[in-house]
């Protein structure tokens, strides 16, 4: 495993800039995940650190090695696709063993065969070894395609959402299973996904792209709570954070420059006092509810007391508590305390 | 607007079955969603309700009158898919008022309804734009369009958000929902994402193999699932099941598992065999520092509001909803206990929830 550097790099094709100086480190034995809708440069980044792409400017160094100009071959990272393409023609084992037979570092059988084992018991699929391929489930498959990278000891592993074609349980129950592994092997992963919940649970850091640029890295909990802008605060979380013109509420004390406030829905109060709010949508999720309160022209999501019934149209008093509000300028910048 | 009511409806494709008889009532009004995995039956049941198949027995009702035997055309019924069916040489415009040229409508009134119907989509600005030019959300509003403008008596949707991606999906929930709210129309909505359905749904059937295992309200659905299929398919993460190699008797108000004894609903009925279940909900778990199941925690993840926590124990792996400010570290022994009050004793032989102090429906 190694440490990976990011430094400056900038990609454009055709008239479309790709990236634009993005800068960042993926330490040894990190989980670091970039995230970012369809478009923000997510993949293009993955494939400028394997040499699937060069940049058009910048460096990417491997352990403070210089590999920008150096081919795939020699960079010896390891790709994980959405898609899980394994041999159809070959048995689980024989797609696990692959990598290691290669011409470029081929390994003595035993040592293949110990190898495999390991990781398909990490995977929980040891007893599907002798399975072709084709006779798996998609949770399955997908095991095995990550499966053929975790075998090698590769500098990086990188992965291009590998969770997104399975179905929300096994997603969820993958998540937990790729984060022990990861913790286990002490795997350095650059993980890029457009799902925020993915990010939130597994990341040891988060790198947030938006067109081509990094707008904030930091902890899940760091940019949960301290957002650098408000497009990064609408990123994490679900609901949405409620941003709000800072008007609504009467503070006693907020920074002058605050244009927009924002509250996360578990931060809003319900009942005691603040102001009169609509109940205009109602979610029973079971373990929580939540309200959509319509505050004059404003939209306020809130979670309320799942033991408690709720009517459309009922009024409530919607409070907000100003230790635990946000406040953007009129840049959308978020104002430090 | 209308009721629906099936009865006894079954349908066969040759010699299987894709729907067992079946009986069902859609309130006027209610948004009515059906739930379940892939291959449950739940389009075919749709499909039945619209007149695109016939059922092989049994009646379909629609405000009374039977129309089992009646073509799609003839039933006042609107269909949404699940891929936008637009005509993509036609404007949005043209798109949305397609069915009331059809009707031979006037154009006055065609263009007084596409006005309406546009402007409670929040699709005017769009009206002239050509639709495949449009993003898969306006996409959706304006095959939305084409199904209201015609005021059928029913709305059925199949899926209407799966292409959709996550955070727009979330965002598409809450203004169906709006909208139903606002035109009060009868909706049956078919759905594989238990999400959908507890956000939008007034009620919701949950299928599975082509059997309706359980109708009621999202919380009662949620809280009180009759079978342990319900259980784990509704709620995310999924419902706790805590094996219990063991009958478990009529009257019992506690169980003993690994040396531990936890209190449960008085129970009304008794288990046939000896490999049952205790069911509950992540939120309902609890780590405690008396007596408890022994585990280790094998992970841990940040939700922002809430973590939740896997624990695998000597009786198996858990999840645990806990608050944002509870601090574990993988690896770490824990022990956990849970709700007396609301765990559900699931028959392991019949799958059922044994009815309990708490299980009373």
């Amino acid at each position: 495993m190694a440490n990976v550097k990011i430094e400056n790099v900038s990609i454009n094709f055709g008239k479309t800039t790709a990236l634009s100086n993005v800068d960042f480190e993926v330490k040894n034995s990190e989980f670091f995940v970039l995230l970012g809708p369809t478009g923000a440069g997510k993949t293009t980044t993955l494939r400028l650190i394997s040499g699937l792409e060069r940049p058009d400017s910048g460096k990417i160094l491997i352990d403070g090695v210089d590999v920008t100009q150096m081919q795939p071959a020699y960079r010896d990272t390891a790709f994980v696709f959405q898609q899980y393409s394994l041999y159809p023609n070959y048995s689980v084992f024989d797609n696990l063993a692959f990598p290691l037979r290669s011409p470029l570092r081929k390994e003595n059988p035993e040592i293949i065969e110990k190898r495999v084992i390991e990781i398909a018991s990490l995977l929980k699929i040891e007893n599907k070894l002798k399975n072709s391929a084709t006779e798996l489930s998609g949770g399955e498959m997908q095991r095995v395609a990550i499966g053929r990278a975790l075998v090698r000891n590769p500098n990086i592993f990188l992965m291009d959402e590998p969770l997104s074609s399975l179905d929300a349980k096994l997603r969820g129950n993958l998540r937990v299973e790729l984060k022990r592994i990861q913790e286990e092997l002490g795997a350095t992963i650059l993980y890029v996904t457009h799902d925020q919940i993915e990010a939130m649970t597994m990341a040891d850091r988060i790198g947030v792209l938006r067109e081509g640029e990094l707008v904030q890295i930091g902890t899940p909990a760091e940019i949960y709570s301290c957002p650098v802008d408000t497009y990064v605060a609408c990123r994490l979380g679900s609901p949405q954070i409620n941003l709000l013109p800072e008007a609504i509420f009467e503070f006693p004390e907020i920074p002058t420059a605050t244009k927009t406030l924002g509250i996360r829905p578990e931060d809003v109060t319900l009942g005691y006092s603040g102001l009169e709010g609509t109940v205009s949508g109602i979610q029973n999720l079971g373990a929580d509810t939540i309200l959509l309160l319509s505050l004059n022209d404003h939209e306020v999501f809130a979670y309320a007391d799942p033991a408690k019934t709720y009517s459309y149209g009922e009024v409530l008093k919607v409070g907000i508590d100003p230790e635990k509000t946000l406040f953007f300028d009129a840049q959308d910048q978020l104002i430090s305390a | 607007m209308a009721e629906i009511v099936l009865r006894n409806v079954q349908k066969k494709f040759g010699d299987f079955v894709a729907v067992e008889a079946s009986n069902l009532k859609v309130e006027n009004g209610e948004f009515f969603v059906m739930l379940g995995p892939s291959g449950c039956g739940k389009t075919t049941t749709l499909r039945m309700i619209a007149g695109l198949e016939i059922p092989t027995t049994g009646s379909i009702l629609l405000d009374n009158k039977n129309v089992t035997s009646l073509r799609a055309s003839q039933r006042d019924i609107a269909f949404v898919f699940q891929l936008f069916a637009l005509y993509p040489h036609l404007n949005v415009e043209k798109n949305i008022s397609f069915p009331l040229r059809m009707q031979k409508m006037k154009s006055s009134e065609i263009k007084e309804r596409v006005r309406e119907v546009s402007q409670l989509l929040r699709i005017e600005h769009l009206l002239k734009s050509n639709v495949s030019n449009l993003a898969g959300g306006d996409r959706q509003r304006v095959a939305l369009g084409r199904a209201i403008v015609r005021r059928p008596a029913a709305f059925l949707m199949d899926e209407p958000l799966g292409t959709l991606d996550a955070e727009f999906r979330e965002e598409m929930c809450l203004e169906l929902k709006k909208l139903h709210k606002r035109i009060q129309a009868t909706t049956v909505y078919v759905t594989h994402d238990q999400i959908e359905a507890m956000t939008m749904g007034d009620k919701i059937a949950v299928m599975n193999q082509g059997k309706i295992l359980q109708n009621g309200s999202p919380n009662e659905i949620y809280s009180k699932p009759k079978t342990k299929f319900v259980g784990s398919f509704i709620g995310s993460p999924s419902m706790n099941f805590i094996p219990v190699k063991k009958s478990i008797e009529k009257g019992a108000t506690s169980i003993i598992i690994k040396g531990n004894e936890f209190g449960i609903p008085e129970q009304h009925e008794g288990t046939i065999g000896d490999q049952n279940f205790i069911g509950v909900r992540p939120e309902k778990m609890t780590l405690t520092k008396n007596q408890g199941i022994s585990g280790e925690v094998f992970g841990s993840e940040y939700l922002g509001s809430r973590n939740i926590l896997t624990i695998n124990t000597e009786v198996g792996q858990f999840k645990i909803r806990v608050s944002k400010d509870i601090k574990v570290s993988l690896r770490e022994n824990v022990k956990i206990s849970f709700d007396a009050h609301s765990a559900i004793i699931f028959d392991g032989t019949s799958d059922k929830a044994l009815q309990s102090a708490y299980m009373t429906i």
